[in-house]
């Protein structure tokens, strides 16, 4: 376990057109091609086991174990899909990551591709990001301009297609069935599983689906070694990952640290909170991670500690807010973010987050009662675990943490008659000294 | 469920469920095990013939062991989890958490919904209202706390016939997903989102499927509704009956939902069997023909060209006196008569009239097809519905089946649907309906059939012994078809099965009303098949010499050869040629005329007598697959009598007259027993004989050359057809009519088509031997020289006023 930042996947993002091929060449890039190439792909894959690298789009499911559920005696094509459709509230780790240095992903994707023995490739990236979505279709141009996609890349024999995709807009289409839907041209709601996609996904043929980040990692595990990577993080969580600080802080940006480093440590590395402000509550990993508090600054950011803190690693998107911000008010934006995004397939997601919005603004108005706080748990409770997909648990998390660790804030509106805070002085523009 | 075609030894899976151990096949889901212990769960989404979705989440069940020894740790949707060997399964009857899981999803079902159930048609046999009863809260916290619904405005139509109601909508997908995947009509589908997520159609696409009114059946709210039926009643003062479909072969099984005396509306029974949950909508819609004003309610004679009120003695007695001073005499029946019906009609032309001149065949047909319907269909049933799903191919000849035979068109699409199966059709194009079969056209222009049907013998088609070969009844306008037929069905061992478009006209031949066959499929020609009758019938002996069919009959009647004529049930516009035959009508000396409903026949019969509808009478179709289906009276009506009562009527005056004898019997009961104690032939079938072909029809001016085509044609399920009279939302609903050219035809006669116009916005004029219509233009992948059209969906169809099909006709471009 290391302190410091341990720059790999953010390492040339401050070189000149870092996004460029060139650029890219220069700092190494499309090394580990050829170093896989020389592997047979099981090889790959057990490297990648080796590591130890978990999914880095939220659930940390072990990427080599993915991989390895691929069913190689099934005859039809095997896909790889990468779920870059990111869109969570807080979450801005893999646009930047896409939008400074997409032929890292690119070099990702063609070792990932090569070691589940994938002839074709799919880049499912959000479609508002426009700017990233051309870099992106650049990167590919000149990948294949370049011999490192098409057919019998670097000699080995070895073909690859890769297809940027972009979406329509919607969240939903984060959840790797929802997106596979999407690029089959449908609707963008999430499949019944089984089958699962590993053996009946894309084109009801075996599919991996990974988040930007996780390929990324993937060349430089190539490049260093599975001990290298495994040498980084906590015993369970290995590695380095991109820490996303915003909100409150003096620098937000992104912070690329082994896994288990703490969000004291962060805060330090961007430079103390909003000047003259401290830390009220935060999220580990985007809107769906319960949110936590000052108490927990030390808790190691992997996925066990932050587990067991009550809360889940997530996308380690940290959203931090001062005392100025009125948590019901956060809650409220975040809860209406989910009534707009439920994709409308099942009862609990689709009617719940409806009603809970509704509960919420009544809540902020000052007007109901104590017991609507114990109504709002109940309807998380009815929606948490029985809905079809995560989006439905996401959006219980914010307020049943909330309420867990805020509850005299809620109250306080109801006794207030209305919210206590001062909204302006939680905006980025609010003049220094402005108090709740 | 459904029962599988092939029963076979299947594994079992045993589980506890509420503490209550059972066995169930491998794969059943849990929401279905369940029922085996005798616990509802919840649901919404879940329908046994769908696949499952687990959308709704009403169904969720505590699974505390897996079978693994591990549980879940939240509750599942116990309709898309099979069971597993020694899982352990808590309903709401045993389980807190299911209990409240399933609580709170009802509660969040409610707090859209619109709760206007006091207007709701489904209000009385709703879902969503029973089980908010038995697993919802009696208050609700949404609305307590002042919470505000989704509005939409009220209902939308997405088809003629089919209105949508958003608010009431819960979402569950049944009827997009029925549409999908049943129907293969994916019309509607579910768009936008989040709670505002509905049911929507494409502009350009409205809902006309022909399966349209099962969604309405299936939607567990009162969501979707029908024209027809909106706000007629309510489901408490509704009684119902079950029935049998009488608009095709299919013998579906109905509800026939009636109140005081009115069909109100039918539904589709559940008949694994045959058509499992599902009618077409002219089988549910398709009721009100015998509720319109034509209706004839009392027996009339003609006196001084005009027809007037009678009794029913005196008509039966002016009936007799009639028929004996014309001379011969001969009856032709229509395709809605039962088969009780028919045998009456049978045995009257045997004993009262003395003669084997009777034909049920009101449409085109052939000495040929008498002897294969002789030969292959009477007394045969070795093709079943699941046998079509077990097939590995089914071939279709001269048969459309999803205008012809919805429920075989559903039980094919199930079986392509499946991959089991692969249709193959001979048939001049490839049409939705054998596109939704996942179908391979074998084309054929009208004529060229008999090559294409025995090219199938070839390797490549893989008609073998497995195989199901179902011959339309259209074939037997083609000579030597039915025997090309026939002899692939021999050569490669396939099983046959012939399917007539009508209700009536398997039990028809089954009854003897053809001038071939007696009742039981006894083959006129053997002596001993006319002793066997005449001793059951009592008479000394029966008319040896072979009657005369269809067209015979009307050719005899024109010429004068037979005066007089027993009629029930014919179209006019159904037969061969429908100017010939009115004008049989208007030269024969005199004609009974046995109707529902004011018709070309009755307006020139002498004596009018009427008959019960289906629902007044009790009777049996049998359907192509062989099977007697028989169904009871809906209503008591005594002034009500089957055609089987009023021919006993006439017998018996004929009788007293001295000429041939009673029929023996007065009742559907009656007829029943003495078919049952008839029985079938033993004897030997007649081999199929093909006779000579037909004098090639009179080219019509022009044939062969340019802009000269063959026409081909079969009505559309929803038409013009009588009994589709009186529900105009249903009509509304049909496929517009179009001429269908193929592409090369249709550049010559229009100049280059262009790709991205949509269809249908030229007009095409097709003009034939007896007239000419004209339509909008579709292309289709038609041979060379063929040209295609509705029968029955423009004036008086296409046999009265455009052509004979097969016949030669022009086609030229027409402007609006």
């Amino acid at each position: 376990m290391t302190d410091t930042l341990t720059p790999v996947l953010t390492n040339n993002w401050d070189a000149e057109r870092a996004w460029t091929l060139a650029s890219y060449e220069e700092h190494g890039g499309y090394a580990a091609l050829d170093k896989a190439f020389a592997m047979a792909p099981d090889d790959v894959i057990t490297a990648v086991k080796d590591s130890g690298l978990r999914g880095r789009g939220g659930a940390g499911f072990p990427t080599g174990m993915k991989w390895g559920f691929i069913p190689q005696d099934n005859p039809k094509p095997k896909y790889l899909v990468v779920n870059a459709d990111e869109s969570e509230p807080g979450t801005c780790k893999d646009i930047p990551l896409m939008m400074a240095s997409p032929h890292t992903l690119v070099e990702g994707v063609i070792v990932s591709s090569y070691a589940i023995r994938a002839h074709t490739a799919f880049i499912y990236v959000r479609g508002e990001v426009l700017h990233v979505v051309r870099r992106l279709q650049r990167a590919v141009q000149e990948a294949y301009l370049a011999g490192h996609l098409g057919k019998n890349i670097h000699g080995s024999g070895y073909d690859l297609d890769l297809i940027v995709h972009t979406g329509a807009g919607a969240y939903i289409c984060g959840e790797e069935t929802a997106l596979l839907e999407g690029l089959e041209g449908r609707r963008g709601q999430p499949r019944l599983r089984p089958p699962f996609p590993a053996v009946a996904g894309l084109y009801a043929s075996p599919t991996v689906i990974n988040n930007v980040e996780s390929i990324a990692s993937v060349p430089s595990i190539i490049t260093n070694g599975a001990a290298w990577f495994a040498g980084m993080g906590t015993e369970k969580s290995n590695g380095y990952g991109i820490f996303s600080l915003s909100g409150h802080v003096a620098n937000p940006g992104q912070y690329e640290a082994p896994l288990g480093i703490t969000l004291r440590q962060l805060i330090d590395l961007a430079g103390g909170m909003r000047e003259g402000h401290e830390l009220k509550f935060w999220t580990p990993g985007g809107s769906s991670t319960p949110l936590l508090t000052p108490e927990h600054l030390d808790v190691p950011l992997d996925f066990e500690s932050v587990g067991a803190a009550g809360s889940m690693l997530g996308t380690r998107a940290l959203q931090l807010f001062d005392e100025t911000t009125c948590v019901v008010r956060a809650v409220l934006r975040w809860t209406e973010f989910y009534k707009h995004e439920s994709c409308g397939k099942c009862t609990p997601c689709r009617e719940g987050t409806w009603w809970l919005t509704q509960t919420l603004a009544k809540l902020e108005k000052g007007e109901g009662s104590e017991s609507d706080l114990d109504l709002l748990l109940d309807q998380c409770d009815n929606i948490l675990g029985r809905s079809f997909c995560a989006l439905g648990d996401g959006a219980t998390s914010p307020i049943s943490s909330s309420i867990q660790h805020f509850r005299d804030e809620y109250l306080a509106h109801l006794s207030h008659g209305g919210c206590p805070f001062d909204h302006a002085a939680s905006t980025v523009f609010a003049p220094a000294g402005a108090t709740a | 469920m459904t029962t599988t075609p092939e029963r076979t030894e299947v594994d079992t899976v045993t589980l506890t469920i509420d503490g209550v151990q059972v066995s169930v096949p491998k794969d059943t889901l849990v929401i279905r095990a369940a029922e085996q212990v005798g616990v509802q769960i919840p649901r919404f989404c879940d329908h046994p013939l769908l696949d499952p979705v687990g959308a709704c989440r009403q169904c969720l069940v505590d699974i505390p062991d897996a079978g693994n020894g591990r549980g879940f740790p939240k509750p599942q949707a116990s309709c898309t989890l099979p069971v597993a060997e020694g899982m352990v399964v808590n309903t709401q009857a045993t389980s807190e958490v299911a209990d409240k899981a399933q609580q709170g999803v009802m509660e969040f079902l409610l707090i859209n919904h619109p709760l206007d159930c006091p207007v709701c048609d489904k209000g009385g046999e709703c879902p969503l209202q029973n089980q908010a009863m038995s697993n919802g809260r009696g208050e609700s916290r949404f609305a307590e706390g002042g919470g505000v619904k989704r509005t939409f405005p009220k209902p939308i139509n997405i088809s003629a016939q089919v209105l949508l109601d958003r608010e009431r909508c819960v979402l569950c997908a049944r009827c997009t997903r029925f549409s999908e995947q049943v129907a293969g009509d994916p019309f509607i589908a579910l768009a936008e989102r989040g709670a505002l997520q509905q049911v929507a159609i494409y502009e350009r696409e409205p809902f006309e499927s022909y399966f349209s009114g099962n969604t309405i059946q299936i939607c567990p709210v009162g969501a979707l509704t029908s024209a027809d039926y909106r706000f007629r009643s309510r489901p408490f003062d509704l009684v119902s009956t079950p029935g049998v479909a009488e608009h095709d072969a299919c013998g579906a099984a109905i509800r026939i939902d009636h109140r005081r005396g009115k069909v109100m509306r039918r539904l589709a029974g559940n008949e694994p069997e045959i058509n499992e949950e599902w009618i077409s909508d002219k089988d549910r819609f398709g009721f009100r023909y015998a509720q319109v004003e034509d209706r004839i309610t009392y027996p009339q004679i003609r006196e001084d060209g005009e027809l007037r009120p009678a009794s029913w003695t005196e008509a039966f007695a002016v009936a007799a006196r009639g028929l004996r001073d014309a001379g011969a005499a001969a009856v032709l029946t229509g395709g809605r008569l039962t088969a009780e019906d028919a045998y009456a009609y049978a045995k009257f032309a045997r004993v009262s009239l003395g003669t084997n001149d009777v034909d049920f065949r009101a449409r085109p047909h052939s000495a040929e097809e008498a002897s294969f319907l002789a030969s292959h269909v009477a007394l045969s049933g070795d093709v079943t519905y699941s046998d079509l799903e077990a097939a590995p191919v089914v071939v279709l000849l001269g048969l459309e089946p999803e205008d012809e035979a919805a429920t075989i068109f559903l039980r094919l699409r199930k079986a392509a649907r499946q991959g089991r199966t692969q249709v193959v059709s001979v048939a001049p194009w490839s049409s939705r309906g054998l596109t939704k079969m996942k179908g391979r056209l074998v084309p054929a222009a009208p004529g060229a059939e008999v090559e294409a049907i025995a090219s199938l013998a070839d390797a490549e088609h893989g008609v073998s012994k497995d195989a199901v070969i179902l011959v339309g009844e259209r074939l037997a306008s083609t000579h030597g078809a039915l025997s090309a037929a026939a002899d692939l069905a021999a050569r490669t061992g396939a099983r046959l099965a012939w399917v007539p478009r009508r209700a009536g006209d398997r039990g028809a031949v089954e009854a003897g009303a053809l001038p071939t066959l007696l009742p039981g499929g006894r083959p006129l020609a053997e002596a001993s098949a006319r002793v066997d009758v005449a001793a059951a019938w009592g008479t000394q002996s029966l008319p040896a010499k072979a009657g005369r069919d269809g067209n015979a009959i009307i050719a005899a009647l024109a010429k004068g050869d037979l005066g007089g004529l027993v009629i029930g049930g014919v179209d006019p516009d159904d037969t061969a040629d429908p100017a010939a035959f009115r004008a049989a009508l208007d030269t024969a000396g005199f004609v009974v005329s046995l109707e529902l409903r004011a018709t070309d026949v009755t307006a020139v019969a002498d004596v009018v007598l009427p008959v019960a509808p289906m629902t007044d009478k009790a009777g049996t179709f049998v359907t192509w697959d062989g099977r007697a289906r028989e169904f009871d009276a809906v209503f008591t009506n005594p002034a009500s009598l089957p055609d089987l009562r009023v021919l006993a009527g006439i017998a018996d005056e004929l009788a007293a007259l001295g000429q041939g004898a009673p029929l023996g019997f007065r009742t559907v009961a009656e007829v029943r027993a003495e078919m049952q104690s008839l029985g079938p032939w033993d004897g030997g079938r007649p081999t199929l004989d093909a006779g000579k072909a037909p004098k090639a029809p009179r080219p019509s001016k022009g044939a062969g050359k340019a802009g000269s085509f063959a026409l081909a044609t079969w009505k559309q399920l929803i038409d013009l057809g009588s009994m589709q009279d009186g529900e105009a939302h249903l009509r509304a609903t049909a496929r517009p009519p179009v001429v269908r050219l193929n592409r090369a035809a249709y550049e010559s006669v229009f100049g280059l088509l262009d790709d991205t116009e949509p269809g249908g916005s030229r007009l095409a004029t097709v003009t034939g031997d007896r007239g000419s219509i004209t339509l909008p233009v579709v292309v289709a992948d038609l041979p060379d020289g063929v040209v295609w059209v509705p029968a029955r969906s423009f004036g008086r169809g296409v046999l009265a006023e455009l052509a004979s099909p097969g016949s030669s006709v022009t086609v030229k471009g027409a402007t609006t």
